[in-house]
């Protein structure tokens, strides 16, 4: 049901250029077969604790790390029912944040070296922080350095503002993403 | 009766030619009422049933039968007869005839009198001419009914049939396929089985017959007029499948083909069958399949889909593991348990010395799922694991990996005391040495992450009274003292704190002599001196609380409370004395005094003693320092802060609730005695030059009248059946004192005091005239400038007490406070009050202190005020309106969400009104109350909704954190409501709701981004 139904449908007004991202989305998207049959799990962190500074409504509370890694732990795996987090493609200590500089950088880390869900991951969580971060931030998401063979090429994709756009403007992709981030039932 | 016959002739030819269906109703009343006998029907009928033409005929039938439905009880034997021999012989006609035969025979078949013999002749005609599957749902469910009513009633005789009437069943069910006459199948299936009829050489076929449905899709569809849902289905038809070890052998294969499958409801459902099965099988039915079911459970744990799938799997295989352990060995065969478990051990073990640790949990799961079934299969695997455990213990350095080898420990340690403790303490005794120095290491270890598991490890460990020695419990209370003085990490001082609380219990003598002592003199150290260098980085304010807590939490054994309440109480006498501690001290002090008397509860012995000890004591040193302020004056004194009577209110409400009656009523006459007349006797130190009187209200017995918060705690947590003396004198004191009172404290206590009173007072004279003149002087003060505040705060609470208990005079006092709303003054704090009226209070009138509480006291205030609330809301000048919305949020918020569903077509247009206040409190508590509603109210919020978003949107950028939150939780759950009504706003939301993603609260934008994901995904086919 991933991959091998779609029919790439673009509208008309879609340029040739428009077709070409697509498709090298969808193949990067890659293949249905379940790879990692059998990952290693990893404990989940427990909730933030809310803390007196947090409830007093005259501080002001800068946007940090944690705050961010809260907004992308939770993110499902798309081969696996099992979060990100357990799954230690995404920890705190490979996320930074910095509100004066409105700044985001998430390191990830696929579960195998040849994973072929990276690029979907990555767009997670690109999409993640896009939808729940004010408009002010920059957010780069890239592969934590030399955890997957083809580093650069998901990289340079997920950095280009045009192709995520286009990527999301595809229905299948969408909703291929919208299923990782759905709450788990 | 020639009449009654003609008019019976007319009925007849009406339905059969007239086909005028209502006649055969008004033949079954005439039958009923006597005026023609069944006989006569049929004998009218006659003609019609001889007709050649199979329609007539039918129509014939079907009169009869109709009329049969209704009259069946009144047939003689030999009616019933005849008509089943009539009936069966009509079984051969056309099949037209054969639905409204069915009917008769079913009518027949309800009878009492039903003639032995003729329940076989009637199935077995049934079963050879009928051809059940082709027939409508509704007939074919009109035979299962016939079998149903014979197999109740003829239980004998059918049985007589032996295997023919297994095999005549199996052909009607078979094929069947509606889910109303499957779940009237199944339930003959499982008769059938249970009440053991000969099943012969047809066991293969019955299981077929119904393990075909096996696992059950079905899926009602949404508008489902019957209300038969899966569950049903599911449950009935396992019923039947684990109904006897005779489907064994059919049943275990396609267990464990369908645990293979994907479908995950199909694995669930064969695991939970699978469980059932275990109950009624024995080790003989098992045994072949062992090692499959044992596979298909392993992979299911160790490639675990979904928890659900994990823990179903992990509860059948303790099924199976109980079910081989409660099996009676014969002497020549093998135990299946010891091999079975040798099998999971094999397959386990080993990953448990993995050194990634990969698979640890599972194997440890399934381990502990096998074990849990039985001393046996417990004593076993814990023997062939512990050693495996503590070797690992020792070889792996890191803190991490040891804390999960002493997690898993624990488990077992768990289990062990479940099973084996109790009956066989020395098998373990081995291990004793050896676990008790892991976990003594563990406990002292230097990473704090293994602290927390050690302390839960030694608390199992000491649980049991005759497993550790008496030196290794005195090595665990002092290492749990250690850990609650020095203990860096909050979370495994927490757990050091509440394992001294079960373990207290047990061993009191050395939780005496070696704990207390410890944290008293810490105690006594840390308020002595101040502040100290803290040895462990721990701050010494932060010690001395949790020497507090513990010394509380400990309080479990009626010798520790005789040690812990004096030295608590100690330092509230020392408080007295100098009077310069802290007030947040000496309510730290107070918490942990009610945490005792929490604790004593339960206990009668202990109760007493603290009752006897802590109130005089309490009373002793508040009146002190009362009577002490008359001569210094300056200020008051640090015992009679607000704060601190509020928190000794509890104390001494909790050692009165549970009161025997002989020590409440001694204790009541004293207390109230010291009130009125000044009798100090009861005080533990009393020689005043002065005389105590806390009702005079004038001048320098101000602060001494604030201990009338005192006096409340504790007249009203009284038991109803004790009586209060000189209650009258009483009353009417504490009326004035709650009008004439000059501080907010005193007035609204005393006006507290004297409406939980009133609550409980019976009925009678006495409670009338005191209502009388309350009411009176509630009338006067608010006619009074002054008194204005104090007679509303009096008004309230007695309004509260009445409706508590339903007293006719609640109504006229309730329209008073509603028609105050529109005081100019009092407006804005009337309104506050109503939420005092409905909603629960911590210290009086609740249940804990006995009040008279009527039950839908809510539900009753809410139909009789909520109409006058909007009335008076639409009739108020706009200043006024802000106080009705108050109270009416106020009073809608404390309802049940199933009353105000059904109120909220007529309310909601003022709920939305009361989001455009600019009231906080207003904004708040509508909120509160509307998020909840939002998903049952679809169809009234359907024509609002464009409103509801915008304000809802407003609010989101409220200057009150709370209120933002509450509006994004609301936005959120406008999420749930139906697709067509949210698409039309998707993107305006979207777009709204970014603005407080940069909101400057984390909690606010918390909500911000849950809610905006949310709106994200609607519409969108994955979530």
């Amino acid at each position: 049901m991933r991959r091998s139904t779609v029919v790439i449908t673009c509208p008309e007004v879609c340029s040739y250029v428009f077709r070409e991202v697509l498709t090298l989305w969808l193949e990067m998207v890659g293949s249905s077969q379940l790879e990692n049959a059998n990952p290693l799990i990893y404990q989940r962190s427990g909730d933030r604790q809310v803390t007196a500074q947090d409830e007093d409504e005259e501080l002001h509370d800068r946007i940090d790390d944690r705050e961010i890694f809260d907004l992308i732990r939770s993110i499902n795996d798309p081969e696996h029912p099992l979060s990100l987090e357990e799954l230690n493609v995404v920890e705190e200590i490979r996320v930074k944040a910095n509100d004066e500089e409105s700044f985001v950088s998430v390191e990830f880390t696929p579960t195998i070296p040849h994973c072929s869900m990276a690029t979907l991951i990555g767009l997670s969580i690109k999409v993640k922080l896009l939808r729940s971060l004010p408009e002010r931030f920059k957010v780069d998401v890239h592969i934590t350095p030399g955890t997957h063979a083809s580093e650069h090429a998901v990289n340079k994709q997920l950095a280009d503002k045009e192709r995520v756009a286009a990527a999301l403007e595809n229905s299948h992709l969408l909703e291929v993403v919208n299923q990782c981030l759905s709450a788990r039932s | 009766m020639a009449e009654a016959q003609s008019a019976l002739w007319g009925l007849v030819e009406e339905f059969v030619t007239g086909q005028q269906d209502s006649a055969a109703a008004e033949v079954a009343t005439g039958v009923k009422d006597g005026a023609f006998t069944v006989l006569q029907v049929v004998e009218s009928l006659g003609s019609c049933l001889a007709n050649p033409e199979p329609r007539s005929r039918g129509r014939g039938v079907q009169l009869l039968s109709q009329v049969l439905l209704q009259c069946y009880s009144r047939l003689t034997e030999k009616e019933v007869e005849v008509l089943v021999v009539f009936y069966e012989n009509r079984l051969k006609d056309h099949h037209v005839i054969t639905p409204h035969v069915l009917q008769g025979l079913k009518a027949l078949s309800m009878s009492e009198v039903f003639p032995l013999g003729l329940a076989v002749s009637v199935l077995k005609s049934i079963f050879q001419e009928v051809h059940v599957q082709s027939l409508m749902q509704l007939d074919r469910h009109t035979v299962y009914l016939i079998i149903t009513n014979f197999m109740k009633n003829r239980e004998d005789e059918l049985k007589s049939l032996g295997a023919d009437f297994t095999f005549g069943f199996i052909q009607v069910m078979d094929g069947e396929k509606d889910p109303r006459n499957l779940l009237v199948a199944f339930r003959i299936v499982h008769d059938i089985i249970i009440k053991n009829y000969a099943l012969g050489p047809f066991v293969e076929e019955l299981f077929e017959v119904v393990s075909c449905y096996f696992p059950i899709d079905f899926n009602p569809p949404s508008n489902d007029p019957h209300g038969i849902t899966r569950e049903d289905l599911i449950m009935s038809l396992r019923a039947v499948l684990a109904a006897t070890p005779r489907f064994a052998e059919f049943l275990l294969p396609l267990l464990i083909e369908k645990m293979d499958s994907d479908v995950q409801s199909a694995k669930l459902d064969s695991l939970h069958t699978l469980k059932a099965a275990c109950a009624v099988y024995g080790q003989k039915e098992l045994k072949e399949y062992l090692p499959g079911l044992w596979a298909s459970i392993r992979k299911e744990v160790f490639q675990t889909a979904s928890e659900k799938v994990e823990t179903e799997g992990l509860a059948a295989l303790q099924a199976l593991s109980a079910c081989l352990s409660c099996s009676v060995l014969g002497s020549d065969s093998e135990d299946l348990l010891e091999g079975f478990l040798n099998n999971v051990l094999q397959d386990c073990r080993h990953h448990l010395c993995e050194p990634d640790m990969k698979l640890v949990w599972p194997s440890a799961k399934l381990l502990q799922a096998a074990a849990s079934a039985s001393s046996r299969a417990c004593l076993k695997v814990s023997a062939s694991v512990l050693p495996l455990l503590l070797e690992q213990y020792n070889q792996h350095g890191q803190s991490s990996h040891r804390r999960t080898i002493l997690e898993m420990t624990l488990g077992f340690l768990k289990l062990q005391s479940k099973w084996l403790f109790d009956e066989d303490g020395d098998s373990l005794q081995s291990f004793r040495e050896p676990l008790c120095s892991m976990v003594f290491s563990a406990v002292t270890d230097p990473s704090a992450q293994l602290h927390l598991v050690a302390v839960k490890a030694m608390t199992v460990l000491s649980t049991d009274q005759g497993f550790l020695s008496a030196e290794d419990i005195d090595l665990v209370a002092d290492h749990l003292t250690r850990l609650i003085l020095e203990e860096a990490d909050p979370q495994s001082c927490q757990a050091a704190i509440e394992a001294s609380g079960s373990l207290a219990k047990i061993h009191p003598a050395v939780f005496i002599s070696r704990m207390v002592p410890q944290l008293c003199s810490r105690l006594q150290a840390v308020s002595m001196e101040g502040v100290e260098p803290a040895s462990s980085g721990v701050p010494e304010h932060s010690i001395w609380l949790r020497c507090l807590e513990a010394l509380a939490a400990m309080s479990t054994h009626h010798s520790i409370v005789e040690e812990t309440v004096p030295i608590l109480l100690g330092h509230l006498k020392r408080a007295q004395k100098d009077g310069q501690t802290n007030a947040e001290d000496i309510v730290a002090v107070c918490k942990s005094l009610h945490h005792v008397a929490v604790q004593c509860q339960e206990n009668a012995k202990s109760l007493c003693f603290y009752h006897k000890t802590v109130v005089p004591c309490l009373l002793s040193l508040t009146v002190q320092a009362a009577m002490q302020d008359r001569e210094t004056a300056v200020e008051s004194h640090v015992l009679l802060n607000d704060s601190v009577l509020n928190a000794m209110v509890p104390i001494i409400s909790a050692a009165t609730t549970h009161l025997n009656p002989e020590l409440a009523s001694s204790s009541v006459s004293q207390v109230v005695n010291l009130f009125l007349d000044g009798e100090v006797s009861v005080l533990t130190e009393n020689n005043f030059t002065a005389k105590f009187l806390p009702f005079q209200t004038d001048g320098p017995s101000a602060p001494q009248s604030r201990l009338v918060a005192l006096l409340m705690a504790f007249v009203c947590s009284l038991p109803r059946n004790v009586e209060i003396p000189h209650l009258s004198r009483l009353l009417q004191h504490l009326l004035s004192l709650s009008l004439s009172g000059s501080s907010p404290f005193t007035y609204s206590s005393s006006a507290k005091c004297f409406a939980g009173l009133i609550n409980k007072c019976p009925p009678g004279d006495l409670l009338d005239d005191v209502l009388q003149s309350a009411s009176c002087k509630i009338e006067l003060g608010l006619a009074d400038e002054h008194t204005r505040t104090q007679a509303l705060t009096l008004l309230v609470w007695v309004t509260k007490a009445l409706i508590l208990r339903y007293h006719p005079l609640n109504g006229q006092l309730t329209k008073k406070m509603i028609s105050l709303l529109c005081d100019r003054d009092l407006g804005p704090l009337a309104a506050d009050m109503f939420s005092l009226l409905v909603s629960e209070c911590p210290d009086i009138l609740n249940k804990a202190c006995h009040a008279a509480i009527r039950i839908m006291f809510r539900q009753r205030f809410f139909t009789e005020n909520v109409p006058k609330l909007v009335e008076g809301f639409n009739s108020a000048n706009e200043d006024n309106k802000p106080n009705y919305l108050k109270a009416l949020s106020h009073v809608l918020n404390c309802l049940p969400k199933q009353v105000l569903v059904t109120e909220l077509p007529s309310l909601f247009s003022l709920l939305l009104e009361a989001l455009s206040c600019s009231d906080r409190v207003v904004q708040l508590s509508t909120l509160t109350c509307l998020e909840p509603l939002l998903l049952d109210a679809a169809d009234i919020l359907n024509s609002h909704i464009d409103t509801l978003i915008r304000k809802l949107l407003n609010l989101t950028c409220s200057p009150s954190m709370v209120v933002r939150i509450s509006a994004l939780k609301c936005m959120l759950a406008l999420t749930k409501l139906p697709l067509p009504m949210l698409l039309p706003h998707k993107q305006q939301v979207i777009r709204a709701l970014a603005k407080p993603l940069d909101d400057k609260k984390r909690l606010v934008r918390k909500e911000a981004v849950e809610a905006r994901c949310q709106w994200f995904l609607i519409g969108s086919s994955g979530s």
